[in-house]
Order: C-alpha cells, then structure tokens, then sequence
C-alpha cells in the first residue's frame, strides 16, 4: 500500500463537527476521498493466510495468573449483545446489569480485579433507552444500524437510522455495508454510502460490518476493509452474527493486516471487532494473541478491538472460577447474562 | 506481579511443557546408554555426555562407537536382513503401522526429549518432528503393503548404513528407517554425536511394535563412528548432513559399488514479486529462516526480493522479527529455542562476523542462544549469499525482472530448495521450476511429507527421500555379471590402401573438430588397420562441455519436439543401416545387422519415451496440487562401451536425449568409428549443435577430467576400463551424480526404467491454493 499521507492530529478530521464522544484519546480516522490505487494494490495469498491462522493458536499461549489476566482482558473488550426479534426491555436492563458485573464478585475479588466490567452493551434501536437508562454514564450503548443485518432498506432511511439511534443515546452505531457493492467491485459507491454513515454518525464512533461470511474470499474482504477505513470508519466488523460464517481467525489476520497497513499509510489506528462464533474462553485467547501479534499491544484495548458476543461471557466465567478455586465449574453457577 | 498488573501489561508469561516423565525414562536407564545392537543394549563404553543446550545439563551419557561395534551391528543388521526380506509384504507393512502408532502414542515423550536434547521449541518438536515422523512410517507401512505393486521385481540392497544430523534427529532417523525396512532392507543408525537421544528411545519402541531384533541397530557416536559405519561392510549408505562430510563419504565410497544417497547442505532462494502478499511473504520467512533457529537443510536463507517492494518488506519484516520469542525451548509460546550446541553458535557468529552487510538483529537470552538476524545491502560475492550459515541468519538482495530472479536463484552451487512468492500465476508458475532445485514452494515454505519426493541438485545431493521417488534408494538395482573384456586388435602399421585419406574427427558443438593436442592414432579389427581417430586430451573435454552447456534450448524444448528428433535420428541411422552394419563386422569381427536392428528400435523407444516419462501429482495433506516431475540433468558426461559399439551409443544417446539432456560421449576404445560415423546421422538429423557432442580417445585419461569438470552435471561409465572408482573419487568434488557400471556387464536392451532416472531430477513443486 502507497503511503498516502500521515496525520494524527485530530482537527484534520473534516467530518468532526460534532464534540466527540471521550471514547479514546486517539485521533479518530477521518474520511478521505476514493483512491482506487489502495484497492487495487490488496495481495492476500489465502494458503498462507490459513497456515498463519491454524499455526497460531499452537504457537501461543498464556498460563495461570496470566491466563487469568488475558481472560478478564477479554471480557473487557466484549460488546455484550442481543440482537433478537424477541428482546424486551427487561431483558435489555437483565444485560447491562450483567455487563456491570460481568463476573462473580467473590471472584474478581480473589484475583484483585473487582470494577471490571464488559466493553459496552450492543442492541437495536428500539432498545437504546432502556440501555442507556440501566447503565448510565457507566458503559457505552452501541445499536445496530442502517437495515442490520442485511442492510437493503432504502438508504435514506439506514441513514436517518443512524441519526436516530444517536439520538438516542448510542454512542457507537454498527453499520452494515452493501455486500452487492463489495461483490460487484462497486468500491467507489460503497465508499460513498459508507462516507455518508459517518457522517451521520456525528460524535458516535462507528463500526462497519462487512459481513464476511457473504465476500466470498479473503481478497475482497481485504478490498472491503480498505474501503471502509478510507471511508472513516473508526472500527472494521466481520459479521452481523447472522451470516452463516462469522468470525474467523483467517479473516480477522486479513482484517487486522488491513489495519496495519492503513496505519502504515496514513497514521491513523482503526478498531477491529469480530462478531459471532467466539464462544469459548481458548478462542478468545487465540483472538487476542493473534492481535498481539499483528497489530501490537496499544489494540488490547476497548477503544481498538471488542468481541461481539453473547456466549463467551459464560466460559470465560467458569474458567475464572477453575483458576480461582481448581475446580472445573457448571453454568449455573453464575449469573445469566 | 499481580493479575492486574498482568492484565495491564498483557505479557505472555511462561507456558512451561512438563519433563518429568522424560526425566524418569531416562533415570530408568540410568541415564547411561550403550549401543542397540540385536535387540538388546550393549554395555555402556567410552561413554560422553549429551547436554541440553538451552541450560547447559547433562541429559545423559551415551557410547563411542568403535569400529568393532558398529562391525558387531552390521554383523547384527546382516544376520537379520535375510528372513526379513523373506517375510511377507504384510508382516512389514504390520511392523511399520505399529511403530507409526507407537511413535503417536509417545509423541509427548519423543516431542520433550527432542527438545531437550536440540534445544528446539516444543512446539515444534510435537507438532512438526513427532507428527512428520509418525507420517512417515504410516505412509511407508503402505508402500510396504504394495511393495509388489509399485515396484516389481525390486530387490532391497540388504544392510543400509544411515548417517544422519543433529537438526531433526528423530524425523532423519524416520525419513532413513522407513523406507529402507518397507522395502525389506536392515539399518544401522548412528545418529549425531550431539542428539542421539530419541533415536535411542525409537529403538525400544520399534522393538514392542514388533519390529525383529537385528533389522534396526543403533551405533552413538562422534564424527569416528560415522566414519567406521561408511567403510564397513554395508551395501547402501544414506547420509543427510554437511555438503563437506558429504564429499567425505562420497570419496570414501568411490568404487565400492555401494548404493549412496546423499542430502546434504543448502542456501536456498526465497523470491518475492512485487505482485505477493509480502505480509503472507513475510510470515512464510519466519518458517522458512527462523523455524528451528534456521538449523535447516532447506532453509530459505537467500532472501530475493523484487527492487519496487524491497523497503517495503524490509520494514514490516523488522517489525515481524521484534515480535519472535527467542527462549527456553520448553516454553510453548517461544518461537525459537536454543541453538544445538555452543559450538555451532560460535560457527554461527564466526560466519556473521564475515559479512560486509548491515547486519539487523532481534533479541535473545544470554546463553546459547541468537536473535533472528536480518542482513542486507549485500552483493552476491557476500560469504552469506554463498555459503551456508545453519542458522538464524537472512541474506537479502534485490533483483530487477523476473528473469534476474531466476538467475541470482541459481547463482549457487547448491539445489535443495526454493520458494517463489506472488500473486500472479504466471509469474509464480513459470519461475518455480527454472530453480535448480529439487523442492519448490509457490507461497509456501518448508512444507514437507512423506509422499512427497525431498532431495537435491547440485552440491546437495542426490538421491530423493518421500514417496516411490524414494523407495529406488533402498532398492538394489538389477545388474549384470561380469564384464567381459572384448578382442583387442593391434593396429600394425599397415598402409591405409589406395584409398582417400579419411579420418574421422570429434565432434563438438555441431562441427566436426580435430583433437587439440595433435595426435592421432589407428583403430584395428581383426582384419588390420581401419581407420584413425583422434586423441582427445582435456582441453576436448573443455570444448566438449562449454559446447553442451551452451545447448540449453534443447532442455527447454517440447518433448514433442526431442521424440521427432530420435525418430529422425532412427530413420537415417536405418537408412545408413548397412553402412554401420559393415563398419561395426570390420571393427569386432561380428555380424552387425542385428546391433543396427536393435539400435534402431531402441531410438524408436526413446522416441516414445521422450512424452511419456510423466511425473505425478503426490497426495500431501494440503489443499493445492503438489507435483513430482522429472526434469533434465542437465550435461552428462558419458564414457561408451566397448561391448555393443552402436546399440550401446545409441541407449545413451536416446535416454540421454529423451529426457533433454545434453551429451559429451566418449567413443567407445575399441570401436571409436562407430561413434564417429554417428555423428554424421546427427549432422543430417537436425540434433542441434552441442545437444550431442562425441570425443575420441583413452577412457582413463578422460574420465577424472570428465567427471572434474564442474560444468558436467552427472557422468555415467559403462567402459571397460575399471574407472568406476576414479569416476566416482573426482565426481566427490561438486557432487555430481555417478551412474558407474563397477565393471558388470550391462543389459543394452534392457527395461527404460533405470535410464529414465539416471537421466532425470526429480522435482518437487508445491503449489497451495485456495480463494
């Protein structure tokens, strides 16, 4: 990828006129205008990409106090989601209190890490309120936006979605991209509808699904991640949960390379996020070791990388209660989420 | 340190394997260990220490082999051989499967001695050396159950002498012991002086999955014992290590008539187009320089990278080496370990200190320890663009065009291995095989398995180990009786009759030339003088050479192309059958209608051969294709035989040809008008000028220049002349292939099988795919 000018000062961002949210003391990616050259020159060799991936989680891993610590790292950097048709607002209050307390108290407790809480709460529009209202200034509330999952409500409309959703009190918006675009090389229009959410997302960060499991191959899912940075957003997604493939680790090397490069080129750190499949605590330690490992310590953070999920919380808990006590735990031993 | 201040920092922390029960299998035995000879220990003697390298403990003592013990196992291997060989293609087949599960089942076992002797990380030796050598002896229980399918008829050579390196102790032990028992051979083992722990440890698990005392034997020792095995009374030897001992072993077994497989050093390519995945490039370096400390035969250890992207990756690579864990090789999350031996890491440095490149380091432990190392702004000329390092070290370079890469790939003397990156197929697909080397990867690094064929070119060898490539190692090849020497004429000094003068001259380079030194003398049958030739000297040889090296075309022509040239060769040598028929009753007195007849047919086979002598597509666990093909030799210097003056040319020339080889032949002594007649089809046949270049003169003045000449890439001796052994001696130099008749008599309408490959590499490319 071209070098294509550095800047991390944050007034450079043109589409800041909105005070932004005190989600990171990083300069947030701003949009740039379609330059096809940096999509031109993605190269991804995919059985390369695969033996990286498979070899990694052999090549690395934490043990002990470490694993305890690795462990509570995670379940800060988990946006605790429901995206159901059946959600209620007692449900959505039932999660943030889990997301508050995410782990047995008398555990925190016996590894000195009492306070941790989840990432921030994910939900649809409908529920930001009650969201907002459970959790106060305590924990971000992200909602999903413009037509999720599968993003083909008129576009005026999943615009207007995402202003709404500000609105209302979400101070992340995960939006969906036009995979007919992406499929279809249509990368300058997928720029543009891209370009368009962030603006509309104003302070509220926002994450762009590319819905991976539906681009086909890893070289388009390069190109998508490169066009939604150079659009500006300040987290790239896999999936919405509800694609058949979600999260993987060969595409989240490929994402996570995507982000380096555009760091490489412009100066500007993008989140990452992947979403749906990571329910076990070994994979989510496999997640973090692979960004450790690509991308740096400075992305083990909420404000560069969070785990979409639901289920992970649940291992990760009994795992913590093993290290605390030896014994291998039960779920109902904890709390539902 | 508190959880929290793990959880704010984010280390690694340790991840140790345990030891313990490696510790109690070797408290078990004492930690003392003789030799396994016949099934059983021998008592300990002249015993030194073997050390883990990472801290320095004696892990245990091991024997000094002497020459009597590795006699005694010989004596063991032979005693052995025989019902072995007797029993029946399942019995092996049984024997092997159950040392591939004994070899699983204590994998952990195997996996934490291998690192505590070599110092390599544990994940590698569980999950590369362990794993690769228990599919090792699955695959080969098979090729013991088809044994008389694939290969029909063979015969094993009897007791192999295997000789292998302190790098992958136990998968070397397993790429020797595999295939030499599936095809009914007896081993004996000596492992490296530094490593010989786990080949001890396989000896009792080889000997619970039933394998019959005597057929394996283990001899420890140093650099001595090695050498007592190559000049014991062994049939075959199988050696992997340096280039250097290589020679040694070559030169040690010159004329002994011993089958010899040699794997030996590297300093392979590792080529980047600007058109890669460099992040994917980049990755594959950490497996392809800094998997086992770069302690690898086929290391990628050149790295070329194309002039618009080489900053480029130069940066993300330095940032890539920051991230590698340099450590305590039990540790789980370390990515290196430490080097074998304190010895060898001096050599290491002794070899960087030499470089006038800008040498970047990583970082790693004090101790017997180095950091992955990158060097560049380096010229070609540089100590480590050209001689192998066996460790952690880089070599970068750029190159300009596709074509420069290939050249500056090949600017070596060795031919192990090679690796091509890019995302463009025709790039990658048509610079893979243009690397004189026996394996190549396209995206790909260090991938190996046992059906597919892994060996050299050049001054790494030869001999292939992996798939049926690598079951003609352990087979005996099919010989003849003695040789029996022909009627010799005195040339009196008759008048040459009325006739014009004619004499025949050599033929080099498409034109007929006179011998540099001048001389020339005549050429008798029983009837008196026939003709003259010329008298080659060295310098012919010179000429001969530079004009076959020079042919190259004809080893990048279609084999189409080579198949409608033999037959035009056949169709004018039958044209001119009566001719030679009368030329070959004046030079031995025999009747020589039928020679032409069989010479004929046998160009008309090459001919067929030329399209036919198809590589294979082998079944490796990857997604991708990954194909065994065979290519030219190269230039092979021939010496022809005295016993079938034409039909013997004419099975060099055509099997040379078939297979795009170039040729310098040396007519046979007796019968040289043969050949020079010949040359005469060639000139009217359309041969291109050095494809086939023909000498005359003495065989044993010839051949040490023959087989010394570095421009010769394999000599073959079917003279009467007992110069197998000097054929063989001068051939130690750049390790060029020998094809030696150890005076027996040789089968000229014999099966193909033997000359195809005599007069092909077998290269492997791996081509891994996926969308």
């Amino acid at each position: 990828m071209q070098r294509v000018g550095s800047n991390r000062t944050v007034s450079s961002d043109p589409c800041r006129s909105a005070p932004e949210a005190p989600l990171s003391d990083l300069a947030r990616n701003p949009v740039r205008p379609y330059d096809p050259s940096l999509v031109e020159a993605v190269r991804v060799n995919t059985p390369a990409t695969l033996r990286r991936a498979a070899t990694l989680p052999a090549r690395r891993s934490v043990k002990k106090d470490w694993q305890a610590a690795w462990l509570c790292r995670a379940v800060s950097l988990i946006d605790l989601t429901t995206l159901s048709g059946d959600d209620t607002e007692a449900r959505v209050r039932r999660l943030c209190a889990k997301a508050l307390q995410p782990v047995r108290p008398d555990l925190l407790e016996a590894i000195g890490m009492d306070g941790l809480t989840v990432g921030a709460v994910c939900v649809y529009h409908e529920m930001i309120p009650a969201a907002v209202n459970a959790l106060g200034n305590r924990l971000p509330v992200a909602a999903v936006a413009t037509g999720f999952p599968a993003g083909l409500s008129p576009f005026h409309l999943r615009l207007r979605e995402i202003e709404e959703s500000v609105a209302a009190g979400a101070k992340e918006i995960d939006i969906v991209i036009s995979r007919r675009l992406a499929l279809a090389g249509r990368w300058e229009e997928m720029h543009d509808e891209i370009r368009q959410m962030r603006e509309a997302c104003g302070p509220a960060h926002m994450k762009a699904i590319l819905a991976t499991g539906e681009l086909g191959s890893l070289r388009t899912v390069a190109k998508a991640s490169t066009v939604a940075m150079m659009a500006g957003a300040d987290f790239i997604k896999t999936s919405t949960g509800k694609e058949g493939v979600n999260a993987t680790l060969p595409v989240s090397l490929v994402m996570m390379r995507a982000i380096r490069d555009w760091e490489r080129a412009t100066g500007f750190k993008v989140g990452y996020k992947p979403a749906g499949g990571i329910s076990k605590a070994k994979d989510a330690v496999s997640y973090l070791a692979l960004l450790k490992e690509e991308l740096g310590d400075r992305w083990l953070r909420p404000d560069l990388f969070r785990f979409g999920a639901s289920s992970l919380l649940g291992d990760i808990e009994r795992q913590l209660e093993h290290h605390v006590t030896g014994r291998y735990s039960a779920a109902h031993r904890h709390a539902l989420a | 340190m508190t959880v929290r201040e793990k959880f704010e920092s984010m280390e690694w922390g340790p991840a140790p394997e345990g030891r313990d029960e490696v510790d109690a299998w070797l408290d078990a035995r004492g930690r003392r260990f003789g030799h396994w000879i016949g099934g059983a220990w021998t008592k300990p003697a002249g015993a030194f220490e073997v050390s883990a390298p990472a801290t320095g403990e004696v892990l245990a003592e091991v024997s000094q082999g002497t020459a009597e013990d590795v006699a005694a196992a010989v004596k063991a291997a032979r005693k052995a051989q025989g019902p072995w060989a007797k029993a029946s293609d399942h019995e092996r087949a049984r024997v092997l499967y159950a040392i591939a599960r004994g070899l699983q089942k204590h994998a952990r076992l195997f996996a934490v001695l291998e690192t505590l002797d070599t110092g390599k990380p544990i994940r590698e030796a569980r999950d590369i050396d362990v794993s690769l050598a228990a599919r090792h002896f699955y695959h080969h229980a098979g090729h013991a159950a088809l044994r008389a399918e694939i290969v029909p008829g063979a015969e094993p050579w009897g007791v192999c002498g295997a000789v292998i390196p302190w790098n992958f102790p136990l998968l070397m032990l397993a790429w020797k012991v595999a295939p030499a028992l599936a095809m009914g051979n007896a081993v004996v083992l000596k492992p490296a002086e530094w490593t010989p722990l786990t080949a001890l440890m396989f000896c009792e698990v080889a000997q619970r999955a039933g394998l019959p005392d005597g057929v394996l034997n283990v001899v420890t020792g140093d650099g001595a014992t090695g050498a007592a095995l190559v000049d014991a009374e062994v049939d075959k030897i199988a050696f992997t290590g340096s280039t250097e001992v290589g020679r040694r072993i070559r030169a040690a077994t010159a004329g002994r008539g011993l089958g010899l497989t040699l794997e030996l050093g590297g300093k392979s390519p590792y080529v980047v187009f600007e058109d890669a995945d460099i992040d994917g490039a980049v990755e594959g370096l950490v497996d392809a320089i800094w998997f086992n400390g770069g302690q690898v035969c086929c290391a990628g250890t050149r790295l070329l990278v194309q002039e618009g992207i080489a900053a480029d990756l130069t940066a993300r690579l330095k940032d890539r080496m920051a991230r590698i864990r340099v450590g305590d090789p039990l540790d789980k999350a370390v990515d290196m370990g430490a080097m074998v031996h304190p010895d060898h890491k001096a050599n290491v440095e002794a070899m960087l200190a030499r470089t006038g490149g800008e040498v970047h380091r990583g970082t790693a432990p004090d101790g017997c320890f180095l950091p992955p190392v990158l060097v560049t702004g380096l010229g070609t000329e540089d100590v480590l663009m050209r001689e192998e390092v066996f460790g952690p070290v880089l070599a970068m370079t750029t190159f300009r065009t596709p074509s420069e890469a290939v050249q500056l790939a090949n600017d070596t003397v060795y031919g192990l291995a090679g690796s091509v990156w890019s995302q463009d197929i025709d790039h990658a697909l048509d610079t893979a095989p243009k690397i004189r080397a026996g394996i190549v990867w396209v995206n790909g690094t260090n991938m190996m398995d046992a059906a597919a064929p892994f060996g050299g070119m050049k001054e790494s060898g030869f001999g292939r180990e992996g798939g049926v490539a690598g079951l003609h190692a352990y087979l005996r090849p099919a010989r003849g009786g003695k040789l029996k020497p022909v009627k010799r004429f005195e040339a009196a000094a008759d008048p040459l009759g009325d006739a014009v003068d004619r004499t025949a001259k050599m033929y080099v380079g498409g034109k007929q030339a006179r011998p540099d030194g001048g001389y020339t003398r005549a050429v008798a049958g029983p009837k008196g003088v026939v003709g003259e030739v010329g008298i080659a000297n060295r310098k012919d040889v010179r000429n001969a050479v530079e004009a076959a090296v020079g042919a190259k075309g004809w080893s990048a022509a279609t084999a189409h192309l080579r198949a409608q040239i033999l037959y035009y060769l056949a169709e004018n040598l039958s044209v001119r059958g009566a001719e030679f028929a009368s030329r070959i009753k004046a030079l031995t007195g025999r009747d020589g209608e039928r020679e032409v007849d069989a010479a004929v047919a046998d160009l008309f086979r090459w001919a067929g051969w030329a399209d036919k002598n198809d590589g294979r597509t082998v079944q490796v666990p990857m997604r991708g294709l990954a194909v065994s093909q065979n290519v030219p030799v190269g230039v092979i210097g021939a010496l022809a035989p005295e016993d079938a003056p034409l039909a013997g040319l004419c099975r060099i020339v055509g099997a040379a040809l078939s297979m795009g080889n170039r040729l310098v032949l040396v007519a046979s002594e007796t019968a040289p008008l043969v050949a020079t007649d010949f040359y005469q089809v060639l000139e009217t046949s359309d041969v291109p000028a050095g494809v086939v270049n023909v000498l005359t003169g003495d065989h044993a003045d010839l051949a040490p220049h023959l087989a010394g000449h570095y421009g010769v890439d394999a000599v073959w001796s079917f003279s009467e002349a007992d110069l197998s052994a000097v054929v063989e001696r001068e051939a130690a130099r750049d390790l060029k292939r020998t094809w030696v008749n150890d005076r027996t008599a040789t089968d000229w309408a014999g099966p193909s099988g033997p000359w195809l490959r005599a007069a092909t590499e077998v290269q492997t490319i791996w081509v891994p795919f996926g969308t």
